[in-house]
């Protein structure tokens, strides 16, 4: 946890007489949650602050489902300890709202990527977080980048597609 | 075309009823009367029809029995009412109905008929028809089958087309125009001046007058959704993490439960010590349920935690423990009486000579593993529950949660929910159920109930396994005789019958599926099906019998055919007696460019299925590579007769045989202990992204009947790449599966 000023500091220490344990900030905003550290983010997201774009699949990194972004970079919130997390945690509602869609959200519509759709909110993360550090991937970063990801339905070749949508956008074409 | 509007007239009667706040178009029933769900409050006498279309003054909405698994049902089925009624698909809403038997699902039911699908004789009509009214008698609400589309083609139109013409008619009462001047447009009936009367304020006196029946169904030249590119009306809340499945379903003061089952599968709970997670922060109450033990808490986490920290003392196996009992019990099967001989061409004893080619084939069970595991909310009050889940069989579950909960099955209120994928496991209601075991003891409060992926794994109802054992014999250049003989337990008994307590007479036409009824003529053809004795529950999964059957028939047929030394399309396409799936099989060549040199350490593979009505050709090339095999290219030809949305149908056609592949490739299910080994994806990966090939599909629409296409491209991908993996290695596999053989890059 980084305390940066004094007013924050003591803010911080009062939260914590009251009884919450653990400073998250997500999409924004922050919480202050009275949790077990080692509580895994995605179940403090999905059933403590009710933020449930994340889903559950599989629970041991395995799906992807839960992918969200701290500070950026992909993660698999059901393998992150809350108490363990530093930086900002972004999760598909803080990526883009139906009015307001991210390249990589816009690609995925436009593609008609989803079938049940249950897989994608990890999908749509762990593409925009592969676009923020390779803005112009090859097949093959894509491939790497997106194969921790399972899709149950076989969407793949849409969401490859997606992906190069979005890159060629995002890169001005 | 004009075909299908006869059949409409003469199968259907069409009509509107009053209903709260406005109209309701639909069908009645010709037999008699059934309960119907939205006329609850209406007199006697007028709830007789099932609504389709609903008017008021939300505007219009599609009232659906059909579930949406994934394969964009609603979307499908509110394309077929727009397309009529003159409203843009954003401006109609999705109601997912309340179980009742008045939905009857009459193409699905078509399929439990021994009768070839390409057989339109007068024999096969009538049998069909005959299994049509007994699933309306037992009042099956089942999306499956591949037949929403099928189902709804006519009567979704239909229903529009009454709608918009009673509209149009209360416009002209309402005007004083003549019918004949009104046009409709965007959800407004259009006024000879432009000016615009909105639908619903229209309802209401639509629902004063008799409905117009007469009514002409656009001809397809005139279409204006109907195969053209959609945007499904579930995209961009599937795409920005909007959309709340039943895993996400939130109530006040809702409580989460976890449950913790024998790990042999539907074996008894003896003893249980719940003394170290009583005290785990969150829990709340801890409580035996069938089978296990249910832990309610505040949160889903800690309840996977405190229920991993029960202490449980199982009982033992309830079916044969290890593994090698299955495949010994499914082998001992072939001596027992035959369940069902679908086809018996020729003089198949006599053919196969001295020397016959024989194989036997393997497929192993298989999990369904939707991404969302299986979850309920349960609610009881005051003798009422309330249940939110993803189903495809809520009459069902209704059923079966109001004898848990001892309340007539009227009590019980099923709220369909969105499903992240079923592939066939929302055909079974097990969550619900213990949900409302856990509930019982919560009166009031809302209780919802989740998996952990481990329990969905360990008590998933599985695809069979099975095995086939097959003869055959060539002369002159081709296949002249083929003797296929199958082992396989009964889905219909297990799910059917030991799950929802229907007596399931007759043979299992499951077991043979696919397999006796394929468009080929064989001089001397013999298809077999031994029924084993159930032993692990089986049930549905993406395309049935014909997941397995499939593989087992194409992969024995590419052996013949490459003992016959002939080429594997052409000798199919001679072999082929049916003009849709010759046609098919001609299309997969074109498309493939079949014959082309592929370069070294190459080969294709071709496979052809007929299933649930659809033919599809699905043509693989792979690389064999130093580090394993690689799936270049997949193209599949195929004819549903109407392709209601190009988009997704090519999703839905791709993601199949994204399926087929992935399973064929490293998925089994495998027994130890009296219950399934496998507990999460890192056993059962199925296809990654790295893996996926470029999918390749065409669909031509000369079919004169209308199909869906759900299930029918998974068979064709496994023996279409078996086939292939032999033209490129030599190695010809005949299990499933292959990664126990071959290496995948
Ligand atoms: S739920 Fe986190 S990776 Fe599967
Ligand atoms: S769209 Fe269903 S799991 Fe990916």
């Amino acid at each position: 946890m980084q305390v940066t000023f004094p007013a924050q500091a003591l803010y911080l220490w009062e939260r914590r007489l009251e009884g919450y344990t653990v400073k998250l900030t997500v999409n924004g905003a922050e919480h202050f949650i009275d949790v077990e550290p080692e509580m895994p983010l995605l179940w403090v997201l999905r059933d403590e602050l009710g933020i449930t774009g994340p889903k559950y699949g599989c629970g041991i990194a395995q799906c992807g489902a839960c992918t969200v972004h701290i500070d950026g970079m992909a993660v698999r919130s059901c393998s992150v300890e809350v108490g363990a997390v530093e930086g900002e945690v972004t999760t598909i509602e803080g990526l883009g709202t139906p009015d307001s869609l991210h390249a990589v959200q816009a690609a995925w519509v436009e593609h008609q990527v989803a079938q049940c759709g249950y897989c994608q909110s990890g999908q749509i993360m762990a593409a925009a977080s592969l676009l923020e550090m390779n803005s112009d991937p090859t097949d093959e970063d894509i491939d790497a980048a997106m194969s921790a990801n399972l899709c149950r339905c076989g969407t793949y070749p849409r969401i490859r597609a997606a992906v190069k949508t979005a890159a060629s956008r995002m890169n001005g074409a | 075309m004009g075909r299908l509007k006869t059949i409409g007239r003469r199968a259907f009667l069409v009509g509107s009823a009053a209903v709260v706040g406005g109209v309701a178009f639909g069908f009645y029933l010709y037999k008699k009367p059934v309960e119907n769900p939205l006329l609850e409050d209406l007199a006697e006498g007028a709830a007789a029809l099932t609504p389709y279309v609903r008017v008021d003054a939300d505007g219009v909405t599609l009232i659906t029995p059909r579930a949406d698994k994934g394969q964009g049902a609603y979307s499908v089925q509110a394309a077929m009412i727009a397309e009529e009624l003159d409203v843009e698909l954003d401006q109609i809403r999705v109601d997912p109905g309340v179980p009742s038997p008045a939905y009857w699902n009459t193409a699905l039911a078509a399929e439990a008929v021994p009768f070839a699908a390409t057989d339109q004789g007068a024999m096969a009509t009538a049998a069909r028809g005959t299994v049509g009214a007994v699933m309306k008698i037992m009042g099956m609400q089942i999306t499956g089958g591949s037949s929403t589309v099928a189902d709804g083609f006519e009567k979704l139109r239909i229903a529009g087309a009454v709608a918009r013409e009673t509209l149009k008619a209360a416009a002209a009462q309402k005007t004083g125009v003549a019918v004949a001047r009104l046009r409709t447009q965007g959800g407004a009936v259009i006024l000879p001046d432009g000016r615009e009367i909105p639908y619903q304020e229209l309802a209401s006196e639509a629902s004063q007058i008799a409905p117009v029946t007469e009514v002409a169904l656009r001809q397809p030249a005139q279409w204006r959704l109907i195969g053209k590119p959609m945007l499904r009306v579930d995209m961009v809340a599937k795409s920005t993490g909007t959309l709340d499945y039943g895993i996400d379903a939130r109530l006040d003061g809702m409580v989460h439960a976890a449950v913790v089952l024998n790990p042999r599968q539907g074996g008894a709970l003896n003893s249980f010590d719940a003394s170290a997670a009583k005290g785990m922060r969150g829990v709340k109450k801890i409580v035996p349920v069938t089978g296990g033990v249910g832990v309610i808490a505040d949160n889903t986490w800690r309840a996977f935690q405190a229920a991993a920290a029960v202490e449980c003392d199982w009982g033992p196996a309830v079916f044969a423990p290890e593994m090698a009992d299955h495949w010994a019990e499914l082998e001992q099967a072939f001596d027992t009486d035959p369940d069902s001989q679908g086809r018996d061409d020729g003089d198949v004893e006599n053919a196969l000579g001295e020397t016959p080619l024989t194989a036997e084939y393997r497929a192993p069970y298989l999990a369904h593993a939707p991404l969302e595991p299986i979850n309920a909310v349960v609610l009881i009050k005051d003798g009422r529950v309330d249940v939110w889940t993803g189903t495809q069989v809520p009459r069902f579950t209704q059923n079966n949660v109001a004898a848990i909960a001892g309340v007539e099955p009227e009590q019980v209120h099923i709220h369909a929910q969105m499903m992240g994928g079923s592939f066939g496991h929302r055909l079974e209601d097990e969550v619900a159920r213990r949900c409302t075991e856990l509930a019982m003891e919560m009166q009031g409060v809302p209780v919802k109930l989740t998996f952990s992926r481990e329990q969905d794994f360990g008590h998933d109802y599985l695809r069979p396994a099975a095995i086939a054992r097959m003869r055959g014999a060539v002369a002159e250049g081709t296949v002249k005789t083929l003797d296929l003989a199958v082992s396989a337990p009964s889905v219909l008994a297990s799910q059917m019958g030991e799950r929802q307590g229907m007596a399931m007479p007759g043979p299992d036409s499951s077991i043979s599926q696919a397999l006796w009824d394929q468009p080929y003529g064989i001089e001397n053809y013999r298809v077999t099906a031994h029924r084993a004795r159930n032993m692990a529950p089986v049930s549905s999964w993406r395309s049935v019998g014909a997941s397995q059957n499939a593989f087992f028939h194409e992969g024995f047929l590419s052996e013949l055919i490459t003992a016959a030394g002939g080429d594997q399309l052409d000798q199919r396409i001679a072999l082929c007696t049916d003009d849709v799936s010759r046609r098919v099989l001609q299309t997969v060549g074109d498309m493939s460019n079949w014959g082309r040199d592929l370069g070294p350490n190459r080969g294709r593979g071709v496979a052809f299925c007929m299933s649930f009505g659809t033919p599809v050709a699905e043509v693989v090339e792979v690389t064999s590579t130093p580090e394993g095999i690689r799936i270049d290219n997949v193209f599949v030809a195929t004819d549903v007769g109407r392709v209601i949305d190009p988009v997704n149908f090519e999703n839905l056609v791709q993601g199949g045989v994204v399926f087929g592949l992935g399973h064929a490739m490293n998925c089994e299910i495998t027994i130890a202990d009296g219950g399934i080994e496998q507990t999460n994806f890192h056993e059962y990966e199925g296809m990654r992204m790295y893996q996926c090939p470029r999918i390749t599909v065409k669909a031509l629409e000369q079919n004169s009947h209308i199909r869906g296409i759900g299930e029918p491209p998974v068979p064709p991908a496994a023996p279409a790449l078996a086939s292939a993996i032999f033209d490129a290695t030599g190695v010809r596999l005949r299990e499933m599966p292959f990664n126990k053989f071959v290496d995948f890059v």
